[in-house]
């Protein structure tokens, strides 16, 4: 069975959709990526989806879960790449993805990261 | 139609051409719709001549008073010219018809000298009649055709002058609104500028609403989405010129801007442009304070 591969870049993990995203194939990608992240700790996820033509609402919503998902396993998700017609569809659909971090491209995504996880450790460092 | 039926105007059109030209354009500078301050005295003599020049060989080479043929394109293309500059001169409807109506007179004036039965004259007068009648509603269709031109192109450059994108720094957008926002046109807004921002990989995109001189609910929401859609796209978008008076409506109606950043002005704005993108301004006069 096909899934979409995920790879491990340091503390993150990449993941580069370059197929049609079909229901079943989007839940595989939340399942594998849970597993991933527990496994080896990884701080962020980079998810680039500059390939998708088309996102539907299901999608979105397993993409808005990802986000959800990482933040209880304690890593920041970035959504990079999205293609303008994407962003109005969902938009008119009234998808807005509030969890989620964005960026244009994957280096400025990968920026994003590493500015969130600086964050995310002066926040914890203070609350000690 | 017989070569008989149309020679009599045809011979009228000959042989008292210069009478029947002067009487036009008097008839046309008496008329309560020239216009003296639009169309020069001389400019309007050459029309007239061309057009009996023309509408004579068109006669002539057809015999026939069907406009639609082959030999009268030059008559008609003359009238597409007039009605055409005329509209954009600014003439009304009546006032180009005019034109033709007004030949009607002194051609009709020569018919009934040359005649002598009343029978004959009746019929000329007629085929006459039909005859500019249907040059003058030509004529009027083309003007009407002209301004109808006129303000699709209008429309045309309103359209495309309604969401200019320009990019106030490296990696800053603004898209300044001025106007109301309809669906459409916030559409092509948001359109440009999910396009632009793609286009620049800018970061940040600034819409400035200053322009617009009232807000609802479905503005509010529209402008929700151009903020949301940049977002999904990775940049971010900031709201600047934000009237007391929207303000104040905005709240009245219940609508959140809460994961919106506004700011009352565009330098505002701009100042948290700077920021995110790691930039500063600072003044090249060294200041009074801290000595030179």
């Amino acid at each position: 069975m096909e899934r979409i591969p995920i790879l491990r870049m340091g503390e993150f993990l990449l993941v580069t959709i370059q197929v049609d995203l079909h229901d079943r194939l989007a839940t595989r990608l939340q399942d594998d990526l849970g597993e991933s992240l527990a496994s080896t700790g990884a701080r962020g996820v980079l998810i680039d989806i500059s390939a998708l033509n088309t996102v539907d609402s299901f999608i979105a919503r397993v993409l808005g879960n990802i986000a959800e998902m990482s933040r209880v396993l304690d890593a920041e998700t970035v959504l990079v790449g999205m293609q303008t017609t994407v962003a109005m569809t969902l938009v008119e659909m009234g998808v807005s993805l509030p969890g989620i971090l964005t960026a244009l491209d994957a280096e400025k995504g990968m920026k994003r990261l590493r500015t969130a996880m600086r964050k995310g450790r002066a926040n914890a460092s203070h609350r000690q | 139609m017989p070569l008989e039926m149309s020679s009599k105007i045809l011979e009228v059109l000959e042989k008292h051409e210069a009478e029947v030209l002067a009487e036009w354009i008097k008839e046309q500078i008496g008329a309560t719709t020239l216009r003296p301050d639009l169309l020069k005295e001389g400019e309007l003599r050459a029309q007239c001549t061309k057009f009996i020049k023309l509408l004579r060989e068109a006669i002539l080479g057809s015999h026939i008073f069907d406009i639609q043929r082959p030999h009268w394109t030059p008559v008609r293309d003359m009238l597409g010219e007039i009605s055409r500059s005329r509209a954009l001169q600014g003439f009304s409807a009546s006032e180009t018809a005019t034109f033709v109506f007004s030949i009607k007179q002194p051609i009709f004036a020569r018919l009934r000298k040359s005649h002598d039965k009343a029978d004959s004259l009746a019929e000329d007068y007629w085929n006459a009649t039909v005859l500019f009648d249907k040059l003058g509603l030509y004529t009027a269709e083309m003007f009407q055709k002209s301004r109808e031109e006129i303000i699709g192109r209008q429309q045309q450059e309103m359209f495309e002058l309604s969401a200019p994108v320009v990019e106030l720094w490296q990696g800053i957008l603004a898209l300044p609104v001025i106007g109301t926002l309809d669906s459409k046109r916030t559409q092509l807004m948001l359109e440009t500028l999910l396009e632009r921002v793609a286009a620049t990989q800018a970061e940040v995109a600034i819409v400035d609403i200053t322009g617009v001189p009232a807000m609802d609910t479905l503005t509010a929401q529209h402008l929700i989405n151009t903020v949301n859609a940049t977002r999904l796209m990775g940049a971010e978008c900031l709201i600047s010129g934000v009237r007391p008076q929207i303000a104040q409506t905005m709240v009245g109606l219940g609508v959140s801007f809460a994961d919106v950043i506004t700011k009352s002005t565009i330098a505002g704005a701009l100042a948290i442009a700077f920021k995110r993108r790691g930039l500063g301004v600072r003044s090249l006069q060294p200041s009074e304070e801290h000595g030179a």
